[in-house]
C-alpha cells in the first residue's frame, strides 16, 4: 500500500530531504522525505504551509462585497472565486435564473478563464518537464527554455494566454480581479466593437487550441511506459454535471463515481453538497482532506479537475472536444493499468481537452446577440443561505455563506478545487517516489520527478488556503550545530 | 580595456509572492507577447517561473505580497540581500492589502473557527506539525522589514505600469508611471 508512505514509524531516525518551494505550481507548497539509511523512501507529504482564515474575516462583510473581496484569494482562477461567490449572492438576494444576457456574459466570462489558466498551466509552468524531460537541465526548464528551442510552442502558449485574459478584460473589466458579476446578474455587457475585436482572433484560437490538445496527446504516446505508469493510481472522482450528462463548467449538480467507473451520486443539487462531502484535518497540513461520507475518510477520497471532468462526462457538447474527448478514452482501454484517462500525466491531455471546449463555447457565445442586451439584473426575495459551486479550472468549487437581515455575512465556508486533490496528490507523490526515488540517490533532476507529479494537478496552493496568510517556507530553529529545534514559538513575529 | 564586444549583458532579476495572491504575477505576464524582447535583456534568477529555489546576485528583485510570517521575513531579506534594486509590487507589498484584513482578529480564533468548529468537519484539530510554519500574528508591508526602492500600486498594477516601469528601469532611467498607468485598485 502506498499509504503506508504517509507516515513512517520512527521519523527521527530517518533523513529528511524538503523540496522547497515547489516551483512552477500557482501558491506555495512544499514536499518532505524522509529516508533510511538505505535511501529508501519511508515516508512521503505534501503539505500545504499557508493558513486561509478567510472564512473568518470575510464575516461581518456586506455581501455585496464578497465577490470583489474573495477574488483576492487567488490571481490566477479571481474569476472562479468571483463567480462561485456571485453565484451563492444570486441565491441570498433570491434569485435562481439569471437573464439570458447575465448567464452568457459570466459563462463567457468562465470559458475566457478556463482558456487562460489552462493555457498557463501547460505552456508557461508544465511543458518544460514535458518537453525537455523531468531531468533535463534545471537550468533551461522553464518557460524561457521553451522559447529558445521551441519558439512556436511557446508564442502560441503565451498568445492563448492573452486571448483568454482579453475576454476576462472585456466581460469583467479588469484581466485580474475585474468586478462585473453582482448579486442577480451582471453590471455590464459588451459592445458590438468588444465582440467583434473578439471575434477576429477566436478561429486561430480554435485552432492553436487544437494544435495542444495533439501536442498534449503526442508526448503521451511518445513516452507511453513513463506516462501510462508516473504516479498513477486508482482513484474516485466527483465532478459537476449537467442535467443530460453533458460537460457543464460553470453549472449543474454533482456527479461522482468510484474507481471502478459506477456511480456514486448522481445529479445531486450541490445545495446539499455537505450530505456527502466530509473533510478531515491532519496535523501536517493546513489543507484539509475531503472525502465521500458514505465511504469514510480512509477510502472515500476523490480527485476532481479535467480528469474527472472528461472521464466522467457522457458527452462534451462542441464537437473539436467531443471528438479529441472520444479519443482520449480510446486511447489504451482495456490494458490492465493503461490508459491515459486513469493516468497521473492523462491531467495535462484532458486539461488541454477542455481549453479546445472553451474556446470552442467562446466562438458559441460571441455570435450570440444575447451578449449586446440590456437586461442585466433580476431582484428576489432575500434568503439566508447561499451556496455556489463551479468548475473552476483546477475542479469543483464550493463558496456557502449564511448573511444575516442586517445583509452582513455571518458565516463561510469554502471547499476549493486544490483541497479536493490533496489526498490524491499525496498518493501521487508516494507513488512516484517508490517508482523512481527509492533506494536511489537523490539528485534534482529526481526530485523533480516528484514536483512533476504534483503540476499534474495544476495545484493552486495560493487559493488551497489563504487569507491569514502564506506560509511558504517553514519556519526552523537551528541550535550552533545546526540541527533543527522543535521549540517555534509565536514570539517569533518580533522580527524587527 | 579591451574586452569583447558582447551583447550588453543581461539584467538578473527574481521574483517572488509572499502573502499576495499571484495576481501581480499575473499581471507580470499580462506583458502578453512582450515578454519575448523583454528576455532579450533579462534573465530569471528564482521566480516562480523557474526551478531556482533561492535568490542569487540580482539587479532587480520583484516581491509581491506582504509579510506575515518568519518565513517571509527570511525570504525577504535573502532578496534584500541579494538583489541591488527592490520593488514592492502590487497592494499587498505596499500596504499588507487584503490579507491584512485579518489584522484586528485573534489569530487563535481564526484557526479555530476553521479547523475546530466549522460544520462538515470530522475531526477537529489545529494542524501544529513542526513542518508547518507559524504565522505572525499581523501582516506587515515589505517596508516595515526592509528597505524598499520602488513601490509600485495596484492591486494588481497593470501590465502597461509593468511595462513602463521595467523598460525605464532596463534603459537607465528613473522609472515615472504618470497620469493613467497609477492606479489602486
Ligand atoms: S496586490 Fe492584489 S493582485 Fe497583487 S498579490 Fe495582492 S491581492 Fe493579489
Amino acid at each position: 500500500m502506498i499509504s503506508q508512505l504517509e507516515t513512517a514509524p520512527h521519523p527521527e531516525t530517518l533523513r529528511r530531504v524538503a523540496i522547497e518551494p515547489i516551483s512552477r505550481v500557482e501558491g506555495h507548497g512544499k514536499v518532505t522525505l524522509l529516508l533510511d539509511e538505505d535511501d529508501h523512501v519511508r515516508q512521503a507529504r505534501l503539505h500545504i504551509v499557508e493558513f486561509r482564515g478567510f472564512e473568518k474575516f470575510v464575516q461581518g462583510r456586506p455581501f455585496w462585497e464578497i465577490p470583489v473581496m474573495v477574488q483576492r484569494l487567488c490571481g490566477i482562477c479571481p474569476v472562479s472565486h468571483h463567480l462561485a461567490a456571485s453565484k451563492a449572492m444570486d441565491q441570498i438576494v433570491g434569485v435562481d435564473h439569471l437573464t439570458p444576457t447575465a448567464e452568457k456574459l459570466r459563462r463567457l466570462m468562465h470559458y475566457g478563464q478556463i482558456l487562460q489558466s489552462h493555457a498557463l498551466h501547460f505552456f508557461h509552468l508544465s511543458s518544460p518537464d514535458l518537453l525537455f524531460g523531468f531531468d533535463s537541465d534545471v537550468a533551461k526548464r522553464n518557460i524561457v527554455g521553451v522559447a529558445a528551442e521551441y519558439p512556436d510552442i511557446a508564442r502560441q502558449g503565451v498568445l492563448l494566454r492573452k486571448f483568454g485574459q482579453e475576454v476576462i478584460r472585456i466581460t469583467a473589466g479588469k484581466r485580474v480581479h475585474g468586478t462585473s458579476a453582482i448579486p442577480g446578474g451582471v453590471n455590464k455587457n459588451i459592445s458590438k466593437e468588444e465582440r467583434d475585436f473578439l471575434l477576429k482572433d477566436i478561429y486561430q484560437i480554435i485552432g492553436w487550441s487544437r494544435d495542444a490538445v495533439h501536442l498534449a496527446a503526442r508526448l503521451f504516446q511518445q513516452n507511453l511506459d513513463l506516462y501510462n505508469s508516473f504516479g498513477r493510481f486508482r482513484a474516485h472522482s466527483l465532478s459537476l454535471i449537467r442535467a443530460d450528462g453533458a460537460m457543464d463548467l460553470y453549472h449543474g449538480g454533482l456527479r461522482a463515481r468510484d474507481m471502478d467507473g459506477r456511480t456514486l451520486f448522481d445529479h445531486v443539487d450541490y445545495g446539499h453538497y455537505r450530505d456527502h462531502l466530509g473533510e478531515q484535518v491532519k496535523s501536517w497540513s493546513y489543507m484539509k482532506f475531503p472525502f465521500f461520507r458514505d465511504m469514510g475518510p480512509d477510502t472515500g477520497w476523490y480527485r476532481v479537475g479535467p480528469l474527472a471532468r472528461v472521464t466522467q462526462c457522457d458527452f462534451i457538447p462542441t464537437p473539436f472536444a467531443d471528438h479529441e474527448r472520444r479519443d482520449f478514452l480510446a486511447f489504451e482501454r482495456g490494458k490492465p493499468d493503461g490508459g491515459a484517462a486513469g493516468a497521473t500525466l492523462g491531467y495535462h491531455w484532458a486539461r488541454m481537452i477542455e481549453m479546445l471546449h472553451a474556446a470552442e463555447l467562446i466562438k458559441e457565445l460571441l455570435h450570440d446577440d444575447d451578449l449586446l442586451g440590456a437586461d442585466l439584473v433580476v431582484t428576489g426575495e432575500r434568503r439566508e443561505r447561499g451556496i455556489g459551486v463551479i468548475e473552476a479550472p483546477r475542479g469543483t468549487l464550493i463558496h456557502d455563506y449564511q448573511v444575516d437581515d442586517d445583509d452582513l455575512v455571518m458565516t463561510a465556508n469554502l471547499i476549493v478545487s486544490t483541497t479536493h486533490n490533496n489526498q490524491a496528490m499525496n498518493e501521487a507523490i508516494r507513488q512516484v517516489a517508490r517508482q523512481h526515488l527509492d533506494g536511489r540517490k537523490l539528485t534534482e533532476g529526481l526530485l523533480n520527478h516528484i514536483e512533476v507529479a504534483v503540476r499534474a494537478f495544476d495545484p493552486c496552493l495560493s487559493c488551497a488556503t489563504h487569507a491569514l496568510g502564506k506560509m511558504p517556507l517553514e519556519v526552523e530553529l537551528l541550535d550552533a550545530e545546526g540541527s533543527r529545534l522543535d521549540a517555534v514559538t509565536r514570539d517569533l513575529q518580533g522580527f524587527c | 580595456m579591451n574586452a569583447p564586444v558582447e551583447a550588453k549583458k543581461k539584467l538578473r532579476v527574481a521574483t517572488t509572492s509572499l502573502a499576495g495572491c499571484f495576481g501581480c504575477h499575473m499581471s507580470i505576464l499580462d506583458i502578453d507577447e512582450r515578454l519575448f524582447p523583454l528576455l532579450g535583456l533579462i534573465e530569471f534568477d528564482r521566480s516562480p517561473l523557474t526551478d531556482i529555489k533561492h535568490c542569487g546576485p540580482c539587479d532587480i528583485g520583484i516581491v509581491e505580497g506582504g509579510i506575515c510570517n518568519a518565513e517571509n521575513v527570511h525570504v525577504l531579506r535573502e532578496f534584500r540581500n541579494n538583489c541591488k534594486i527592490l520593488i514592492a509590487i502590487g497592494a499587498c507589498a505596499v500596504t499588507g492589502g487584503l490579507p491584512a484584513q485579518r489584522n484586528h482578529l485573534d489569530l487563535g480564533d481564526c484557526l479555530s473557527e476553521v479547523y475546530l468548529t466549522e460544520p462538515g468537519l470530522e475531526n477537529g484539530l489545529i494542524p501544529n506539525d513542526p513542518e508547518l510554519p507559524l504565522p505572525l500574528d499581523k501582516v506587515h508591508p515589505l517596508h516595515e522589514v526592509v528597505k524598499v526602492d520602488y513601490f509600485i500600486p495596484g492591486c494588481p498594477p497593470s501590465a502597461d505600469a509593468i511595462w513602463k516601469f521595467l523598460t525605464d528601469l532596463i534603459a537607465g532611467r528613473t522609472p515615472k508611471l504618470g497620469h493613467g498607468l497609477i492606479k489602486y485598485d
